[in-house]
């Protein structure tokens, strides 16, 4: 009930808002090549579903295995740089400057080294884009652990493993997840873009590329609405996953959400 | 380390704590040295309540650390339970308590409790007792699988304190323990920590900067003063065992409590010479 009462005017807001784009493209006569209505993207989307979803599900794949490479090389390196001074000092200023690069724009060359037609290709533009947060917010989950936390460690006469177990990794995992659902966002974001640079035709950003070039706009939304819709459970999929890991956070208790 | 070479087992009836001429140094970057501890002498038998108090930047907590092995001085001798303190560490001859309760929030009340005996990889049985007689000892069996944080902050610290004596040390570190509780709650933690200290035996060595509190806690306060750190004055304060809220309202105890203030407000002298000065009452 109170669910429903909170999401209430957000989805009021939504069909307010297809309601107008509709009515206005009606009133004004506005065609389709410039802005598409709502009522058209809906139509290709049931009509062409089976292509979109297979497209989406080509793109998503790489996406996730992006993810899982950027997230696995940012946590290894993190750990690394807890582990060892000469690892932080010396490597994570390189890294931040270096996650100050537009990514994309390495798109191209990770389609000569890794194939253009092979799905790894899109994979490694996305685990370089998903590295950087994770790795960097990740040191910082590790590293700027409440003092008196590792003094009672070692006041326990704790081994630096158990410091790393018991005190460093439970406090990185707020830092952890918040990268992560940054990096879920982008992960489909760089793939997407690293379609567009080439590759095979049955993935999301090729699919765009070629409605748009053939004027079918109503189609290209319909692709990007699926691209939302992955996006979307991507992202709710990390924060259940999140809720299941450490509930207890302060953001998972009850009313903190209010 | 420069300190004595004995890392021998106890031997016989070691004193708890046995400090002689002991100094702790800071060196900052450059040519910054912060004496932290000059000339510290302090013998605490097994089984006593000591406070340490002072303003701040008197190098009191310092001193607990140094006691708990969790510095290193820089000069003189110190022996815990006639070991080096880091071995004393290593042996856990003691449990700390801290300002701050200091619970880790990912455990519940009692697995927090129980994280002293996880490091020494007690097995599961042993520590759910124990950790279930820890809880019973500061009152708080039913909050047992509460988060940390639906406790109040006079709960937390007893949960810290339930947590120190997990591994039933010989030596309880209290580090202002009680500074950032109510004074109703602070006097009714006084009560149960001096109930805890009867009923273990345990030797206490209590950081504070409330003079009620340390003379109403302890066996002996020490009265130390800052820039460098140092005893001003070791004051017995002879209230006997038993005390409750009616010592507060004792004569001794108001003595005792304007001999530790006039012992604080004593300006700053050279060091050296004549540092123990007599109880001028």
């Amino acid at each position: 009930m109170t669910r429903l009462r909170r999401y209430l005017p957000a989805g009021i807001a939504f069909v307010a808002i297809l309601a107008l784009w509709e009515g206005l493209v009606r009133v004004f006569d506005v065609q389709s090549f410039v802005l598409a209505r709502p009522s058209e993207i809906m139509a290709s989307f049931v009509e062409t579903s089976e292509v979109i979803w297979s497209a989406g599900l080509n793109t998503l794949i790489e996406a996730v295995g992006g993810l899982v490479i950027g997230v696995v090389l940012g946590v290894a390196v993190a750990l690394a740089a807890t582990r060892w001074v000469g690892v932080r000092t010396g490597l994570l200023p390189i890294a931040t400057a270096a996650s100050a690069m537009p990514i994309v724009a390495v798109a191209p060359i990770m389609n000569q080294w890794f194939t253009i037609t092979s799905p790894l290709s899109k994979m490694m533009v996305v685990s370089v884009i998903v590295f950087f947060p994770v790795m960097i917010n990740t040191v910082r989950g590790l590293t700027e652990v409440d003092p008196s936390q590792i003094e009672l460690m070692e006041s326990l006469a704790a081994e630096p493993r158990q410091i790393l177990t018991g005190v460093r990794i439970p406090a990185a995992m707020p830092y952890f997840f918040s990268a992560l659902k940054v990096a879920s966002a982008l992960a489909l974001i760089g793939a997407i873009v690293a379609e567009y640079f080439g590759g095979p035709q049955d993935v999301l950003g090729q699919y765009i590329i070629n409605r748009a070039n053939l004027f079918q706009f109503p189609d290209a939304w319909a692709a990007i609405l699926v691209a939302s819709i992955i996006g979307i459970a991507f992202y709710l999929l990390v924060s259940l996953i999140e809720r299941l890991v450490m509930p207890w956070h302060v953001s998972m208790r009850a009313g903190a959400e209010r | 380390m420069t300190i004595g070479t004995t890392t021998g087992r106890t031997t016989g009836t070691a004193a708890a704590v046995e400090a002689g001429g002991l100094g702790k140094v800071f060196e900052g970057s450059g040519s910054e040295r912060v004496v932290a501890l000059q000339n510290i002498d302090l013998t605490v038998t097994p089984g006593e309540f000591v406070s340490l108090i002072g303003p701040s930047g008197c190098g009191k907590s310092t001193l607990l650390r140094l006691i708990g092995g969790l510095l290193a001085p820089t000069s003189g001798s110190l022996l815990v339970n006639g070991k080096t303190p880091h071995q004393a560490r290593l042996d856990r001859d003691y449990g700390m308590v801290f300002q701050q309760a200091t619970l880790l929030e990912w455990r519940s009340v009692r697995r927090n409790v129980e994280l002293p005996l996880e490091l020494i990889d007690t097995p599961r049985p042993e520590r759910v007792t124990r950790a279930a007689a820890m809880l019973d000892l500061v009152e708080l069996t039913e909050f047992a699988d509460h988060q940390p944080w639906q406790l109040s902050g006079g709960m937390q610290q007893r949960v810290a304190i339930a947590r120190a004596l997990a591994l039933d040390p010989s030596l309880l570190l209290m580090d202002e323990p009680f500074g950032a509780l109510d004074e109703m709650t602070r006097e009714r933690m006084q009560q149960e920590v001096l109930q805890i200290w009867t009923r273990t035996g345990k030797t206490v060595v209590f950081v504070t900067h409330s003079i009620p509190e340390a003379v109403f806690l302890s066996s002996r306060v020490v009265v130390m003063s800052p820039r460098p750190g140092r005893i001003e004055q070791i004051i017995e304060v002879g209230l006997g065992p038993q005390r409750d809220d009616d010592t507060r309202e004792d004569q001794r105890f108001f003595e005792v409590i304007t001999e530790v203030r006039e012992a604080l407000r004593r300006p700053d002298r050279p060091t050296g010479g004549e540092r123990l000065r007599e109880a001028s009452s």
